[in-house]
């Protein structure tokens, strides 16, 4: 094997936070920013201007993070909270992403169900969907490229990648049998990908 | 939408979401198209237009796109919905997650991690996929409002794949294309 992992913390990050309250703070005006997604405005936030972690670390805990069940960025703050202070940065860290999105989410939700008759708000909200959907679509697009350097080789990742869309949007198999078959299924073919990978460097 | 559920169902809901945290490999997004079956097509307790407008409202507020699971949760059985909804999807991943971390950030590049990081990964960007066609199947089945739902799904995938937009210009876009009546 020619690859040379670096060791994760030989440089450490210039700054730590102060307290768990620093934390909440931080984390709820970084999720406030948020619109359609928190990773990027975590990146800067976090790396850029607070300088907790180095884009090293940040990567590192965000490939964790993926590997992880939970969404990555709740993942990522429960990781950095639990880092600096134990349990109650890991809980100061959540809140903070969380606690005052939640009362404007479920705010719209509420106001939405009073004006769910209005046209222009109804019509509002279909192109909001429709704008939803076209996230997500350049989301997976753009997630492809991740594949690119998988250890299986492009086949099988295609096929995995399409049998996952025939089952679960076309066929409306439950998740739980669609993960558990195609991932074991995956996890064998990677194992041995990277076995051979090993044998013949 | 309906306020009150049985008790029974809202531990239904409760423990369905428990189970779906621990599937959530890639973000809660990807176990939407098994929130929408359970929720739509066996329960019945939202229609299609309610839960892609969960997943809107999530998208167009600030914060974690996560927030679609409580909207979700609000619209079937209010506070106490939202609650269970979101406290079952965050508990158990929220508890692996230190668990895993605390564990050690070392074993990253064994062989067995990497296969299982690698083997998933297809998985995930399926997942991702099936995800993007549950919410644009509404717009699609709907004749009268298909072409400009389409043409409003193309920009937005062009302009995010091509451009460093933020996603809230297309969410304002959306909006006013909706309630100028374009869409």
């Amino acid at each position: 094997m020619n690859r040379t992992p670096p060791p994760p913390a030989a440089v450490s990050a210039p700054r730590t936070p102060n307290s768990p309250l620093e934390m909440f703070v931080t984390f709820t005006v970084l999720a406030l920013q948020g619109f359609g997604g928190v990773l990027a405005v975590a990146q800067r936030e976090l790396v850029d201007r607070k300088g907790w972690l180095t884009r090293e670390e940040f990567v590192d805990a965000y490939s964790l993070s993926q590997l992880l069940p939970g969404p990555n960025v709740i993942n990522m703050s429960l990781m950095l909270g639990d880092r600096f202070f134990g349990w109650r940065g890991a809980l100061a860290s959540l809140a903070g992403m969380l606690f005052v999105p939640l009362v404007i989410v479920l705010l719209l939700a509420a106001g939405y169900n009073r004006f769910a008759d209005d046209a222009a708000i109804a019509g509002a909200l279909r192109g909001m969907g429709a704008v939803a959907a076209g996230l997500m679509f350049a989301m997976a697009l753009k997630l492809l490229a991740a594949l690119r350097r998988n250890p299986m080789g492009p086949l099988p990742c295609a096929l995995l990648g399409l049998a996952t869309v025939a089952l679960v949007a076309v066929l409306h198999q439950p998740l739980v049998g669609v993960l558990l078959g195609l991932g074991a299924l995956g996890w064998g073919l990677a194992r041995r990908a990277i076995a051979r990978e090993h044998r013949a460097p | 939408m309906t306020g009150g559920l049985p008790l029974a169902d809202l531990a239904e809901l409760f423990v369905r979401f428990v189970t779906l945290s621990l599937l959530s490999i890639g973000g809660a997004m990807s176990t939407a198209p098994e929130m929408h079956r359970f929720l739509v097509r066996d329960r019945g307790w939202l229609d299609d237009g309610e839960f892609t407008t969960a997943i809107a409202l999530a998208q167009a507020a600030p914060g974690p796109n996560l927030l679609f699971v409580p909207v979700l949760g609000y619209q079937v059985a209010g506070l106490t919905g939202a609650a269970a909804a979101l406290i079952g999807i965050l508990l158990p991943s929220t508890l692996l997650t230190l668990t895993v971390t605390r564990w050690g950030r070392t074993r990253r590049d064994t062989p067995a991690v990497r296969a299982f990081t690698g083997g998933l990964a297809p998985v995930t960007v399926g997942l991702l996929f099936s995800t993007a066609w549950v919410l644009a199947l509404p717009f699609v089945r709907e004749p009268a409002h298909r072409a400009g739902a389409v043409v409003l799904i193309a920009i937005t995938v062009v302009l995010m794949l091509r451009t460093r937009l933020s996603p809230i210009w297309l969410i304002a876009l959306g909006a006013l294309a909706g309630a100028t009546g374009w869409v």
